[in-house]
């Protein structure tokens, strides 16, 4: 117990001493955090859209207002030819050209159904079919509003007011309730997964880096011929830093109530708890990484590209369901995603230990298996 | 200029020696490519489901099978009361539960409205309002289905979008990632391997060596440079070769001009990793940083996953500054688009820039360096 202390204490000094380091680690992810949260968003507001209205009647104008007074949508540019609407769009400037067709109202009227060819720029995939639904959303409700008669303008033109009938709801009433995050906001949905995000880069890269460092200055070599044993040693090694993770955890989770306004539904101490065992995961995966490397930079290369894999199959950017069958079934071994998913059901939906212990299962035992790995491939003598 | 030619040669004597490394710097890029290919989408084509119907009658029945029917929905659980969701949404279980109430099919017929509740998992907005469509376009399907009654006047007006998906019809996600991925991978490849060539002459010493002698410093840089641009040439090709045979992503627009800005943005990618190794003293210190500095925002903020314009203004500032950011956009609008110069050409022009002031700083480090 003594050696063990002796040796973290030794690690704090060192990590202390080196202020740069020190502050890298504390604040570079803070500020990442701060900055990169508002970047992560597919939300979609002020879309460019051009609009070709060849109809030129009132209920033609009456849907460009809607459009445009809907908050989703920019008018960028009303042509009465599409080309140039196509021309914008190969630019790139315009999402979505909007064709009210001639005879639109009179199409309307007769047969009370009118036809708008909306073209949407799908090269943004997701983003494209929000703004198809938004659109079809205005549409909707314009489609709705001349119905119910609530446009004057249009009963004057069309002359007969009671042709649809008097203001009434549909035969169905249907509610819509979005759970959890109701004012859809994308932020309070990307923080929780980006600290775990940060927490897995530092924790991972600190400890890979750590061990090749010593072997680099020979200093490892003086550590084998010292009494302590392997499991001491790594326990020694991996203490402050996984003390660091923690302290990272409780700045972004400040970070993220004070200024991101991330909901705290679930329990506090849950997710250190969690958070605890998952840190011995990402430390001892950089452990692992230290032992079959030489230099410092490998190290970090290594590091590298495993977190880069781990991070972009982790359903922290986009949802697992969406994945391929078989890259989801590969992720199961990925313990990002299952952190990712834990914080996200914490913090968002407040679930409590029953609903996390699948992924929490798979978290404990690859802890316990990577740690094992660590410490056989951790060798005292010098190969 | 039989100098200049000298390191180079010098330059792909190392690389030839060392195969293992050359053959990763070429494969890494296809395998991650395959890799995240299949990973990174954000289709929604299976959405798991649960009903609350506790009373089952004809009309619930009916409603229950336009959902099973539409191909997206798999209902995973029916139960009786509305408290039963909450552990199914708490573990993921469910994304969307429809709930009905008793009396359904009898209030349908009456003139007072039958009441339909759909909750959904809004914990990720955006699939969230994509769920939401989805299974409002469910229930607009069914309600017109619906004989005609004084509940519903069959006259009522409808506006009929006729939508047309430009540029990716089918909207698939491999056809708007792929081309985002490979601007990805090319940066990690490129930082990597200017790494390696430079970091090496330091730790064996040589590079004192290189700067002692005739050459000037813009030698020293493109001797570098050169044979690991040919490397990363060859994996541009490689991956682009991949994203049309496996992931079948639709090349409209001119190879040469692909080619072209292809090889442009791997010489910013390298001339940035050679900017920061030359300027690197404290190796420790300077690869912490840049990968902290690297490896997220090159996620974030290069469009390739998350679209630059839903970014507030200042982010959208600061992704002026991203080689990928451009790179992207000229790859989607080569290949999807089929555009070419004549709308591609500002884009161009900022990579090639940023090009031109990373090399001459560069060049400068290697300068002051000398004194």
């Amino acid at each position: 117990m003594r050696r063990i202390l002796y040796l973290t204490q030794a690690e704090v000094l060192h990590i202390v001493r080196d202020r740069i380091l020190l502050a890298q680690v504390l604040i570079v992810p803070v500020v990442q955090l701060l900055i990169l949260s508002n970047a992560a968003t597919f939300e979609i507001h002020n879309t460019p859209i051009h609009i070709v209205d060849l109809d030129r009647t009132i209920v033609s104008r009456g849907l460009v207002s809607h459009l445009a007074a809907n908050g989703h949508f920019r008018i960028v540019e009303a042509t009465p030819s599409a080309d140039r609407g196509d021309q914008g769009m190969s630019r790139g400037n315009v999402s979505m050209v909007v064709v009210i067709p001639r005879h639109f109202e009179a199409s309307l009227v007769r047969t009370g159904v009118g036809q708008v060819q909306l073209s949407v720029n799908a090269e943004k995939g997701s983003a494209a079919g929000i703004v198809q639904s938004y659109a079809a959303q205005v549409l909707n409700q314009y489609a709705n509003e001349l119905a119910s008669g609530r446009r004057p303008l249009y009963r004057q033109f069309s002359g007969d007011s009671t042709r649809w009938g008097p203001p009434q709801a549909g035969p169905l009433e249907v509610r819509v309730r979005p759970r959890y995050n109701e004012t859809q906001n994308y932020k309070h949905y990307m923080v929780p997964g980006i600290l775990v995000g940060l927490m897995t880069i530092i924790g991972t890269l600190l400890s890979a880096q750590n061990i090749a460092r010593e072997k680099e200055l020979g200093t490892l070599e003086q550590l084998n011929v010292t009494p302590i044993t392997r499991g001491q040693f790594i326990i020694a090694k991996l203490l402050p830093f996984w003390v660091l993770g923690l302290v990272e955890l409780s700045l972004g989770l400040v970070v993220g109530v004070l200024v991101f306004g991330i909901p705290v539904r679930g329990s506090v101490p849950l997710l250190y708890g969690v958070a605890a065992i998952y840190l011995t995961v990402a430390l001892g995966i950089g452990l692992w990484i230290s032992s079959l490397v030489e230099t410092q930079q490998q190290a970090m290369f290594v590091t590298f590209f495993i977190v880069i894999i781990y991070l972009l199959m982790s359903g922290l950017f986009t949802p697992i369901d969406s994945m391929a069958p078989w890259v989801r079934n590969v992720t199961q071994g990925n313990p990002v995603r299952h952190f990712v998913t834990i914080s996200r059901a914490i913090l968002m939906k407040g679930a409590g230990p029953a609903e996390i212990a699948q992924p929490f299962l798979i978290l404990a035992v690859s802890s316990l298996v990577i740690l094992a790995v660590a410490v056989r491939q951790y060798r005292k003598s010098a190969s | 200029m039989t100098s200049l030619r000298g390191l180079i040669h010098k330059e792909w004597l190392h690389i030839r020696r060392d195969r293992r490394t050359a053959a990763v710097l070429v494969a890494l890029p296809v395998v991650q490519v395959l890799l995240f290919g299949y990973a990174i989408r954000t289709d929604v084509d299976d959405v798991r489901l649960a009903v609350v119907d506790p009373a089952p009658d004809p009309a619930t029945i009916a409603l229950r099978n336009r959902f099973a029917s539409a191909g997206v929905f798999r209902n995973v659980a029916v139960v009786q009361r509305t408290e039963e969701l909450e552990p199914l949404f708490g573990s993921g279980a469910a994304q969307q539960a429809i709930v009905f109430y008793p009396g359904f099919a009898q209030d349908l017929g009456q003139c007072v409205p039958a009441k339909l509740l759909i909750i959904t998992d809004a914990t990720e907005p955006n699939t969230a309002s994509l769920l939401q469509s989805y299974a409002q376009a469910v229930v607009d399907g069914y309600v017109r289905s619906l004989p005609t009654s004084h509940a519903r006047p069959a006259a009522a007006p409808r506006i009929v979008p006729q939508v047309r998906m430009r540029f990716n019809p089918t909207r698939e996600s491999s056809n708007l990632f792929v081309p985002g991925l490979i601007a990805f991978v090319l940066t990690i490849i490129s930082s990597l391997m200017t790494a390696i060539s430079l970091t090496r002459e330091k730790e064996t010493g040589t590079m004192e060596a290189l700067l002692v002698s005739p050459l000037r410093p813009w030698e020293i840089i493109v001797g570098k440079v050169t044979p690991y641009l040919a490397i990363g040439f060859v994996s541009v090709v490689a991956v682009l070769i991949e994203a049309l045979l496996v992931f079948h992503v639709p090349l409209r627009g001119s190879v040469v001009l692909l080619l072209f800005e292809g090889g442009l943005y791997i010489l910013v990618s390298l001339a940035f990793g050679i900017l920061i190794s030359a300027r690197t003293s404290s190796q420790r210190l300077a690869m912490m940083g840049t990968l902290l500095a690297t490896m997220l925002p090159n996620v974030l903020l290069s469009g390739f996953i998350f679209p630059v314009e839903s970014m507030p203004w200042a982010l959208q500032v600061i992704a002026y500054a991203i080689p990928g950011r451009w790179f992207v956009t000229i790859a989607r609008g080569i290949m999807l688009k089929g555009v070419g110069l004549e709308y591609l050409w500002p884009q161009t022009l900022f990579l090639a820039s940023i090009a031109a002031v990373l090399l001459t700083a560069s060049v400068g480090s290697f300068n002051e360096r000398l004194e």
